[in-house]
């Protein structure tokens, strides 16, 4: 038991790492995806189909394995990668397409009037988005970002794969010792449970908190 | 103060302004009458390049607006705009809300913006509105509160666009008071409303809209006791 709450913390900082810098990512990328530079709006098409239509284990694979091997053939030197920052950046880059479509969509969600208020006092494009579109449209997207943090949470268990001793992998070496697959695949699974239902509490409050403009008194 | 030649504007294959020709004086109230479709909003916000123009020039004050050239965000910060949904920003205060621009456009201190806002609050009495959120106002109150938006940049010019549509009946009159005041201390404006009462009692000048043209303008005794087109009349005869 103690060994699966080792296996848990991992599995939760790896998520948190990941996520963070799949929020920057997602929102440098989302805003991109609006741009009126035709090049950088491609650019960051691309980047979100590529990513959101392959499977993050592939990807995971490919990070891991298939650019040291890449990089083998290149150089002619052996340059291991080390598994924990292989996970990390995969799923960072994975949860950053998604969380630019969020971020696009947030910002598309607010009223049109708001930006052309913005302009029309004379700010320029992207003191409209910074003061007035962005922290309007963060207050909509932390639901969605709240759902991508526990899809993220799930996903880490495929870094089990590649040998990152997060929760699952942590249960899978202790099974090998105990062949006891149900207890323990049990215990992992009531593990991811409590953690994800945490995070949606988490949630809710800090959406409550975000609410304070929306009050009138 | 405003020069606007042969303006066009058209959205996909539909023209909305068919060849818009007009001067408007510095310290002119003019407001544009129409029925709705006719293009008055669309003139309005091609006056600040809410609207790219299809065609067209627009000469405000030195800013030849329809240069390509033309710095659109200096432009915008010397003309004020008002909208019919107001369009404050709901995340930030009464304050903040004014003092915004003038802060990040103008580069006016904090104490410089706020002394300038309360100034301008006073003049609407908002004063202790101030420290609250929009959503917590009235739609008046939005409404003047959005005025005074604009006018904490001191703009040459404020394009009102149906200031009064959007709210309740007993709420128009302290709007128009505000617009009226802002009239007699001298402020160029161009106003789109359907009311009348203040066309007649405000503006120096009226124009009459109607499928993409100015049919007819003139002083509002011109306009409103003997309009010289069909159209005008049968417009007035159903609003007045």
């Amino acid at each position: 038991m103690p060994l699966l709450l080792v296996g848990a913390v991992t599995t939760i900082w790896i998520t948190a790492i990941a996520v963070s810098v799949g929020v920057l990512i997602g929102l440098v990328v989302g805003v991109a995806r609006l741009s009126e530079n035709v090049l950088i709006r491609g650019l960051s098409r691309i980047y979100i189909d590529c990513i959101r239509g392959t499977p993050l284990l592939v990807q995971i694979l490919i990070i891991y394995l298939g650019i040291p091997n890449l990089l083998f053939v290149i150089t002619k030197q052996q340059m291991p990668i080390n598994v924990y920052v292989a996970g990390i950046t995969a799923c960072a880059i994975n949860s950053g397409a998604y969380v630019a479509e969020i971020v696009r969509a947030g910002i598309q969600s607010i009223d049109r009037g708001q930006s052309e208020a913005a302009r029309s006092l004379g700010m320029t494009r992207a003191q409209t988005m910074r003061y007035i579109i962005l922290p309007q449209a963060l207050k909509r997207i932390i639901p969605p970002l709240g759902n991508e943090f526990i899809a993220m949470l799930k996903d880490t268990s495929l870094l089990s794969v590649i040998g990152v001793e997060e929760l699952t992998r942590k249960g899978q070496l202790y099974i090998a010792v105990t062949f006891a697959s149900f207890p323990v695949y049990l215990g992992i699974l009531l593990m991811y449970l409590a953690m994800t239902l945490s995070i949606s509490r988490l949630i809710t409050l800090a959406e409550r908190r975000l609410a304070v403009s929306d009050r009138s008194d | 103060m405003i020069v606007v030649t042969d303006l066009y504007k058209s959205f996909g294959k539909l023209e909305v302004l068919k060849g818009i020709t007009t001067r408007i004086k510095e310290k002119e109230v003019v407001v544009v009458i129409g029925p709705s479709g006719s293009g008055k909003s669309t003139f309005l916000r091609c006056l600040n390049l809410l609207e790219q123009p299809t065609a067209g020039k627009i000469v405000i004050d030195h800013f030849a607006v329809t240069d390509p050239q033309t710095n659109i965000n200096k432009l915008r910060a010397e003309v004020g705009m008002v909208f019919q949904h107001f369009n404050l920003f709901p995340h930030k205060t009464v304050l903040e809300n004014i003092v915004l621009a003038p802060m990040k456009v103008r580069g006016l201190s904090r104490e410089e913006a706020e002394e300038r806002a309360y100034s301008l609050l006073h003049k609407i009495g908002l004063a202790e509105k101030a420290a609250v959120y929009p959503s917590s106002l009235s739609g008046g109150q939005q409404q003047r509160a959005a005025i005074a938006r604009a006018l904490a940049m001191q703009p040459r010019v404020m394009l009102f666009d149906e200031p009064t549509s959007a709210l309740d009946p007993e709420m128009v009159g302290e709007v128009l008071t505000v617009m009226q005041d802002l009239a007699e201390e001298g402020m160029t404006m161009v106003v789109v409303t359907h009311e009348m009462g203040f066309a007649r009692e405000v503006g120096d000048r009226v124009l009459f809209m109607d499928e993409g043209q100015i049919l007819e303008e003139g002083s509002p005794e011109s306009i409103f006791q003997n309009a010289q087109h069909e159209r005008t009349r049968v417009f007035l005869s159903k609003i007045l």
